[in-house]
């Protein structure tokens, strides 16, 4: 069992963290922000984080063994597909995950002895 | 507030179906941050309590091994620091949509996840976007809480399999980028963030990759000429 005022030490320590990361571009003054620069990162930072997020839960997939990443890669483009397709992100979303779930629980890529 | 019924009713089913996938990545997310900080011999509440004062799931998992190595409060200080440095550029892009809620922007502020800020960057601002800006940290919150306290008491005893859950939000997140993209935009600043992504992939690729990979994006759009005018 760990000692309590360690850990409440340790948790109000990695709040006072995550508030300050979260809080620092509210408390900076406003007009550090009015140029150019912080324009385009402003309208061109979303689509490259959100780009970076898919990159980055994917990125410890292992692709040197079976199933080399394929589930996510197929399921990705089934997402996607979905989405160009239907335009709703719930049946996306769902549709997606849903393959991938049947396949890394299934394992189809060991029915068959290659 | 209140006044139209059925548009209330409507606002509350489409945040609910807004915040579903997130609910498909954290409730399994948060069991796993449950189940593994219980396995320290932690009492239970303390899931509840970190998921409900800390509130990054990322940082949450950090704590799991920090706290079996036994780190101090400085390193978890410092850790969470610097993993969660990519809030800032979250903030820096809804500056003005936030200042716009008024008080209530504290909350939302401190939610700010990253799941939560795909929803809003990938969606223009709503109707009443105070509403809805709240709604949706709060729901995702709550997904988080729920989870985490569901996996600290039923530890190991899960009944059923939730393997390949959380891709949800990897799923989440490329609609969203779909949604982003059909919106416009600048084929050299995604180059630039895939470049970004396989040199951090190669030089850093461990916790600190996604903040090593905005921040090299972000230096890359610095140096990008002016848009010409539309």
């Amino acid at each position: 069992m760990k000692d309590p005022l360690q850990l409440a030490l340790l948790v109000g320590a990695m709040a006072a963290a995550t508030v300050i990361t979260r809080f620092l571009p509210f408390w900076l003054p406003a007009r550090w922000f009015e140029n150019r620069l912080v324009r385009t990162l402003r309208e061109s930072l979303p689509a490259v984080i959100l780009l970076l997020l898919v990159i980055y839960s994917l990125k410890d997939t292992p692709v040197t063994a079976a199933p080399w990443g394929l589930p996510e890669l197929v399921s990705l483009g089934v997402v996607v597909a979905l989405h160009v397709w239907r335009r709703n992100a719930l049946i996306s979303i769902a549709g997606g995950t849903a393959l991938y779930m049947v396949l890394v629980q299934t394992k189809p890529w060991t029915w068959f002895p290659f | 507030m209140g006044m139209n019924r059925t548009s209330s009713d409507s606002t509350w089913l489409r945040l609910v179906t807004s915040s579903l996938p997130v609910a498909f990545g954290y409730i399994p997310l948060g069991l796993a941050f449950g189940v593994l900080l219980t396995g320290l011999g932690v009492a239970w509440w303390w899931a509840t309590i970190m998921s409900l004062v800390v509130f990054a799931g990322s940082a949450q998992f950090l704590a799991v091994s920090l706290l079996a190595a036994g780190a101090s409060p400085l390193d978890a200080f410092v850790a969470t620091l610097l993993l969660n440095l990519r809030h800032i550029f979250y903030g820096l892009t809804l500056l003005d949509r936030y200042r716009a809620l008024g008080r209530s922007r504290t909350y939302a502020i401190f939610g700010l996840t990253d799941e939560t800020f795909s929803l809003l960057a990938g969606q223009p601002p709503q109707k009443s976007d105070r509403n809805w800006v709240l709604g949706l940290t709060a729901l995702n919150q709550f997904w988080w809480v729920a989870g985490s306290t569901l996996g600290a008491l039923l530890g190991h005893s899960i009944p059923f399999s939730t393997e390949g859950l959380a891709f949800a939000l990897t799923a989440l997140f490329a609609v969203l980028l779909v949604e982003q993209l059909s919106r416009g935009f600048r084929i050299s600043s995604l180059a630039g963030a895939v470049a970004a992504a396989a040199l951090c992939l190669v030089l850093l690729p461990g916790k600190y990759f996604l903040i090593a990979a905005i921040g090299v994006s972000a230096l890359f759009l610095c140096c990008l000429p002016p848009r010409v005018a539309e």
